[in-house]
């Protein structure tokens, strides 16, 4: 295999899950390189979730991803500030609408107290509508969960995978494995973009886990069964709504529609929870955006009189069964971490500590790492914009200024198409969705992409 | 760091027709310190990147292109002596005419003793309509189009579906035409153009097929747009494009009032105003687009000049505090909306933003447009009208101690 560069660990997967433990990884003293098949990381199911730091309340009791979540949960408070990345601490209500549901809070309360989170708080109608004036009157009861927060979901995986490149990880993008070996105690991996040779392989790899475990090692003992969640997000204004997160009583396949505001300050309703076979497209539907719609001013009725700005839709990578698939073949030096299906943000962290334990490698742990400071994308925190020297806003809706959109088209890890640069800096993703700022987007970033912006060629004029 | 503190007597939030237009009034009525804060690099509003013909008859008295038009204003508003401030957002507004605002060397703040918003509008996104489908490459409002083909001298597809036939669909077409663009269908979900003439006319011209009650309901494609699923009477079919253009459908540029608290009407998504144009906070007045979805540039510039004259008797102590507004409750279906939203005592007082009352219909009626108050009738004209049409109706005298006016249809 001429050509090939040798590392200690390949990680294949550019999403959250695979930042993490690119970031673990380079920590604990390997040569790590994150293999990613699209022209930028977080082009998969890291795409689009409802971007909150669970803490586990609700997580099967025992469980691999209550652990997780627990340890993923409890570094982000660890790392978060030294990151500059964003936390805000809403809190969370569970809320009961039905007498049905309404019997069930005991149980989840109990569930909570048992998974370690002691600090619920069982609310009445009175206390939550006090809490939170805006929400529908016919709320019958619930429970505070203050360790739920908003995060940036984009940030914080761009922040794993930074601290990782700044410690002297390897990121490849447009690299998609096509077929691997082991030769003499090595993974030899054959990409679009050139040979790989790794001592350790961790497959990463969310909608494709199932198949990249096929092309390694021939097989596969899961099965990829994506769950669309579908989203509905309001402009800014809506945001003064409402201080927590609302979560519905839970039923056994999704945590069920959520409404919560987002770290950039909009109000985010969703997701729904449509099992499909397609695990490339994401397609929304009107029908279903309505029924959100809908929901979320049964919720919070004010609603009605605020614009929507955004709708999209991810793809949860789960499997035919609810728990974490991860597994480790200590002989063939082969790890997979599947099945990641919707806590994958709270527990990225956790997963990658878990992974480094299962992995059980002896490198000299970095002793005084570089901690990169992420730009501030969050309305909670001070922002380029209220700064000297930023270069005036180029998107208005979101204020993003010119010397940030420059900053995520440099470094090692340049935004590398649009959907790149939309999640390092939020461009186009306001209320205007693009009518103001195309056309100064598409000259910033001509010959800049390498999956250019799809504004067309020049015409000579 | 020291905050950086401007003042001025008049700062007017936009630059485009309804902006420079009372910015330049603002001046020749005797204003000394008149500012313009501009967002973009140029001042100009919309009409910078319509790079065609028909501008200027109301303002110039000659046809001109849209980027020629708007030239033409910020001269005129310079010569006047109006300082324009171009890649200055205004980012808060504060109670009494405080604004803050951003540019190169960050946050500052501007005094002003009357403030005008003319920030305009933009089209209804495909997210705010829910067109389900993917977020492929090639979907585009006008504003974004225009921007790309007059601007950049770009073409960003050869053959996209044009949604909706307001008069802005009108504007999509010539745009496609000056960039060698060939749309395959113009769709609209009515029963026929929204806009009556030169829509339907210049699409036939074209030979773009026209589908009256049609509507999109998905976009298909990964990377760029592959095709649209459309439904019609005559069931669900798919149409081969490469690119959407979403027309039309304006709303006001409105977020930096609400997140303000200032008095948002629902129905036309702008400031609610009284006679004169002056919202909740009387420091503040609204001109132009962001008034109501969507009139004209010449309407928008006559628009900006009567709220010059607003303020400037604002200035001088002479306009009366609306001490008992009189909103007008809208009472038929058929309604969206009437602006001014409150009628002052006296409208023959000082020199109103609208010599009329603006009207909009939801759904298309006949028969005769009343505006009551309490059991007398203070104005009335025949109606026969649909979305989208300007109907106009005489502001009356509002009697101070009788109900609050209501218009109704019957």
């Amino acid at each position: 295999m001429a050509g090939a560069r040798t590392y200690d660990v390949a990680v294949i997967g550019g999403g959250v899950v695979g930042c993490a433990l690119a970031r673990r990884f380079t920590l604990d003293g390997a040569r790590v390189v994150l293999l990613e098949k699209a022209a930028d990381v977080l082009d998969g199911a890291s795409k689009g979730n409802s971007a909150i730091l669970h803490t586990g309340f609700d997580a099967p009791e025992g469980s691999l991803e209550l652990q997780c979540i627990r340890e993923g949960h409890a570094e982000y408070l660890d790392i978060h500030a030294r990151l500059n990345l964003p936390l805000i601490r809403s809190g969370a209500m569970v809320l009961a609408w039905t007498p049905e549901e309404l019997d069930q809070l005991p149980e989840l309360l109990d569930q909570a107290q048992r998974n370690g989170v002691a600090d619920v708080e069982p609310l009445s109608a009175a206390d939550i509508r006090q809490l939170e004036p805006a929400l529908a009157a016919n709320v019958l009861g619930g429970f505070r969960i203050p360790g739920e927060s908003l995060i940036d979901p984009w940030s914080a995986a761009h922040a794993y995978l930074r601290q990782a490149l700044d410690n002297g990880a390897t990121l490849m993008r447009q690299a998609e494995v096509r077929r691997g070996r082991r030769v003499g105690g090595q993974w030899e991996m054959e990409t679009t973009a050139g040979p790989v040779r790794a001592a350790l392989v961790i497959n990463a790899a969310g909608l494709w886990g199932d198949e990249v475990d096929r092309r390694l090692t021939g097989e596969s003992w899961f099965t990829i069964k994506p769950r669309k969640g579908q989203f509905v997000v309001y402009d800014k204004p809506a945001a003064a709504l409402l201080g927590h997160i609302l979560l519905p009583v839970p039923n056994k396949i999704t945590k069920g529609v959520v409404v919560c505001r987002t770290a950039f300050g909009n109000l985010l309703v969703g997701p729904t929870a449509e099992e499909q076979d397609d695990r490339i497209h994401a397609t929304m539907d009107r029908a279903a955006l309505e029924a959100l719609r809908k929901r979320g001013e049964e919720i919070l009725p004010a609603l009605r009189d605020q614009e929507i700005t955004a709708i999209y839709a991810g793809l949860r990578p789960a499997t035919e069964e609810k728990h974490y698939r991860i597994r480790a073949d200590q002989a063939e030096n082969y790890i997979t971490v599947g099945g990641i299906r919707s806590t994958g943000l709270s527990a990225a962290l956790g997963i990658a500590a878990h992974v480094a334990r299962l992995a059980g490698r002896r490198e000299q742990t970095l002793s005084d790492p570089v901690w990169p400071c992420m730009p501030a994308l969050s309305d909670e925190v001070r922002r380029d914009w209220q700064q000297s020297g930023n270069g005036g806003i180029v998107c208005h809706c979101e204020r993003v200024t010119r010397r940030e959109i420059e900053a995520a088209l440099t470094g090692p890890m340049a935004a590398g198409n649009m959907g790149g640069l939309k999640r390092r800096t939020r461009v186009t993703m306001g209320r205007c969705q693009g009518f103001y700022c195309s056309a100064e987007l598409a000259r910033l970033t001509e010959g800049r992409l390498s999956e250019p912006m799809l504004a067309g060629t020049r015409r000579d004029e | 760091m020291s905050e950086r503190v401007e003042e001025v007597d008049v700062a007017i939030v936009g630059g485009g027709p309804a902006g420079l237009a009372a910015a330049a009034e603002l001046r020749r009525l005797g204003v000394a310190r008149v500012a313009i804060l501009e967002r973009e690099a140029q001042a100009g509003g919309i009409p910078r990147h319509c790079g065609h013909y028909p501008f200027g008859m109301r303002e110039f008295h000659r046809l001109l292109r849209g980027p020629d038009y708007a030239a033409r204003l910020v001269r005129r508003a310079e010569a006047a002596g109006v300082v324009i401030r171009t890649g200055t957002t205004v980012t808060a507004l504060g109670p009494g005419g405080r604004l803050t605002i951003s540019d190169d060397r960050g946050l500052a703040t501007i005094r002003a003793r009357a403030v005008l918003l003319a920030t305009g509008v933009r089209e209804t996104s495909r997210a705010a309509r829910m067109i389900g489908g993917e977020k492929p490459g090639g979907i585009l409002p006008t504003g974004a189009l225009q921007g790309l083909v007059y601007l950049n001298q770009q073409k960003p597809f050869e053959r996209p579906v044009i949604i909706g036939s307001e008069l802005v669909a009108f504007s999509a077409l010539l745009t496609c035409r000056h960039a060698g663009i060939r749309p395959v269908a113009m769709i609209e979900e009515g029963d026929r153009a929204t806009a009556r003439w030169p829509v339907p006319l210049l699409a036939r011209l074209f030979g773009i097929p026209f589908l009256a009650r049609t509507r999109l309901e998905t976009i298909r494609g990964t990377r760029r747009v592959e095709g649209v699923e459309i439904a019609g009477a005559a069931g669900q079919r798919s149409l081969q494009t490469d690119g959407v253009i979403v027309t039309g459908q304006f709303r006001p540029e409105a977020s930096l009032l609400r997140e303000a608290g200032l008095a948002v009407d629902p129905a036309t998504g702008g400031p609610e105003v009284d006679g004169w144009g002056r919202l909740s906070d009387p420091a503040y007045f609204a001109a132009g687009n962001l008034l109501r979805g969507v009139e004209t540039a010449g309407w928008s510039w006559a628009e900006g000049r009567r709220a010059a004259h607003a303020i400037a008797a604002s200035l001088r102590g002479d306009l009366r505090a609306g001490d008992r507004p009189r909103p007008i409750a809208l009472d038929h279906a058929a309604l969206k909306f009437a602006m001014p939203q409150v009628l002052p005592m006296a409208p023959a007082e000082g020199r109103g933003l609208a010599p009329s009352l603006q009207i909009r219909l939801a759904t298309p009626a006949r028969g005769r447009l009343c505006l009551w108050q309490g059991d007398r009738l203070i104005a009335y004209r025949r109606l026969n009208h649909r979305p989208e049409q300007r109907i106009l109706m005489r502001l009356p005298t509002i009697e101070p101690n009788a109900p609050p006016p209501r218009l109704t249809i019957e």
